[in-house]
């Protein structure tokens, strides 16, 4: 070929490519096979979720968190719930955050278990998620159990949980863990020590922990570049200051060690799981789920029947809503894919003056241009999987 | 369980953190600096948006090196209606800032992005969202609209309904655009109680006030 007919190629990735893991446009630069820029075009999810907030109360905008990132819907309305009871002054009972902690770690296992089985079949390897999405209904069955939804539950709620676990669940939970660290186990020798898997990870997309802080990046990937940075032990919330887990951390912070770290804390999430368990069956941590200030939380059903001011509170509560103080708070809580943040604005009113959020996924998804250059293109889709890139939270 | 004093103490020692943070950037930048609070144990740092560049440079060298988010909020009433806001964390102290100035939808404010790469798309989504503009920005393209969407939808006066809907159309097999029809009308309901806002006289209450 003679010089003057060479030319890059531009290609779109997306937005129907499976490894795109949902609407993703990714607009390429090529020279030949290796990457020279990537331009990802995103938003086709856009749904408008913080101009809606804006129109709803408190309570009705739970709902909205859960479907940012589907893959962990508790962890969302877990930051979204802190940051209303930060404006409030609310204490949430213990018994409440012990199911809270609970089930935030098993979301963090819905999560990790999609993204390191889907990444692994990007890169080739077909059994994993099959074994994955198995271990993922059994979880989703928890979800259904105690919220009566899969998925969107909804059940986080300002002031404690919605509902509390029947005895039999919370014992089902804990007779799950054991066959779950066994097929964790298993996961593990299919894929870790790999070939194929090694050759298509290691040294790819190689983040240093300075690149990482100046990005925004968090979670897995600043930890996968050796930074033991996470946000229930550096700034806990909740009752994670009781809990012992470790912090896994990778050393060269390429797409290998970003889910060798994942497959860990899953094991670390295990471990606060078994904890939650023992102490929800102790007698001691009885008592309500939702604080007993009727203000902010619906009375229990039998009361409504039974007291007119009870009634009156529910009414009132599911119309007008709890009003919030004036002021503007940031709680950001470590959800499985790095560091998911809610700027409230109250004015005042029974609903957000201004609802940011701050998803991980953004900033990660921020940083392809960075990690792909000079990557061959088939590396992109490693690199996308192990940055955990969800839309529902990246294009809210 | 966790020990009720060890909680207060806990919060205590993170407002002297925040107080003596807060007492260094006014050391550091002196006039940028419009206000310091803190609330809710969160700094609230208001800086002068001619030093804008200056101060966020003096945070980044200082400790904050994690960029964290930034975003608009949209005040319509005021003369300067946007405030923009940023979050910083300083991984080393384990510290966090918020830090606020303001700006209007005319004159552009400097960009961050030479500071921290991370603030490109947070920029252009800020741009986006409310159209507040930054000069020395790499690529200011909107972020999450559509291709050739109009407008800026978080303002205030921007109808949550929008202006325009999309449908495909299998006569001319392409989606078209069109002004946006409701089937019903847009019901928004004011629930604020009007047991406590009431703040005119009702018909005869004057005769209580009277006997």
């Amino acid at each position: 070929m003679t010089e003057q007919n060479m030319r890059n190629f531009s290609i779109n990735f997306g937005p129907q490519h499976p490894a795109a893991h949902g609407v993703l446009r990714l607009v390429l630069e090529l020279d030949g096979e290796v990457v020279e820029r990537v331009d990802p075009h995103i938003g086709l999810l856009h749904r408008g979720t913080e101009k809606l907030m804006e129109s709803r109360t408190y309570l009705q905008n739970v709902p909205y968190f859960d479907r940012l990132d589907y893959c962990a819907p508790m962890n969302q309305e877990h930051a979204f719930c802190l940051a209303v009871e930060k404006l409030l002054g609310v204490e949430v009972p213990r018994r409440a955050q012990l199911i809270r902690v609970l089930y935030a770690e098993m979301s963090r296992l819905l999560s990790h278990m999609l993204n390191v089985t889907t990444q692994a079949m990007d890169v080739g390897a077909l059994t994993p998620p099959v074994w994955g999405f198995e271990e993922r209904e059994k979880m989703m069955v928890f979800y259904e159990r105690a919220s009566g939804a899969r998925m969107h539950a909804n059940y986080f709620r300002p002031g404690g949980v919605a509902k509390d676990l029947p005895p039999q669940l919370i014992a089902d939970i804990g007779a799950w863990l054991d066959p779950f660290l066994k097929l964790m186990d298993d996961l593990e020798s299919l894929f870790v020590e790999n070939r194929i898997f090694k050759q298509r990870n290691a040294d790819i997309g190689v983040l240093t922990a300075e690149e990482c802080w100046k990005w925004g990046f968090s979670g897995p990937v600043l930890r996968g570049s050796g930074v033991a940075w996470d946000l229930r032990r550096a700034q806990p919330y909740e009752c994670y200051e009781e809990m012992e887990f470790d912090i896994p951390v990778g050393k060269h912070g390429d797409c290998y060690d970003r889910q060798v770290v994942r497959l860990e804390e899953m094991r670390q999430s295990v471990r606060i799981m078994r904890q939650c368990v023992e102490k929800l069956s102790l007698a001691a941590n009885e008592g309500p789920v939702l604080t007993p200030d009727h203000k902010i939380t619906p009375p229990r059903r039998p009361q409504m029947k039974r007291s007119m001011e009870s009634l009156i509170h529910h009414f009132k509560l599911f119309t007008e809503g709890f009003r919030t103080p004036e002021g503007e708070v940031y709680v950001g809580t470590e959800a499985p894919k790095g560091e998911f943040g809610v700027y409230l604005v109250s004015d005042g009113t029974d609903k957000p003056y201004k609802c940011k959020i701050r998803a991980p996924g953004f900033a990660h998804l921020q940083g392809m241009d960075l990690l792909c250059r000079n990557h061959m293109l088939a590396d992109v889709s490693a690199i996308l999987g192990a940055q955990d890139i969800v839309f529902g939270e990246v294009d809210r | 369980m966790t020990d009720a004093t060890a909680v207060l103490e806990h919060a205590q020692s993170l407002r002297d953190r925040l107080q003596a943070l807060s007492e260094k950037i006014e050391a550091g930048l002196g006039a940028a600096v419009v206000s310091a609070t803190i609330a809710y144990d969160e700094l609230t740092v208001v800086f002068d948006p001619a030093r804008w560049i200056e101060s966020l440079t003096f945070l980044r060298d200082n400790g904050f090196i994690s960029f964290i988010d930034l975003t608009a909020v949209d005040w319509p009433a005021r003369e300067k209606r946007f405030d923009v806001v940023v979050h910083l964390l300083d991984p080393a102290a384990n510290l966090r800032i918020r830090v606020k100035t303001d700006a209007d939808d005319m004159n552009p404010l400097p960009s961050a992005v030479g500071i921290w790469p991370a603030a490109n798309w947070f920029e252009r989504e800020a741009y986006d969202m409310y159209g507040v503009l930054f000069s020395d920005h790499p690529d200011l393209r909107r972020m999450l609209t559509d291709y050739g969407f109009d407008g800026h939808p978080l303002r205030k006066d921007f109808p949550l309904t929008g202006y325009v809907e999309v449908r495909y159309d299998d006569a001319q097999k392409r989606v078209v655009y069109e002004p946006v029809k409701l089937s019903q009308e847009f019901r928004t309901f004011d629930f604020l109680s009007p047991w406590e806002a009431a703040k005119y006289d009702l018909p005869g209450d004057e005769k209580a006030t009277k006997g």
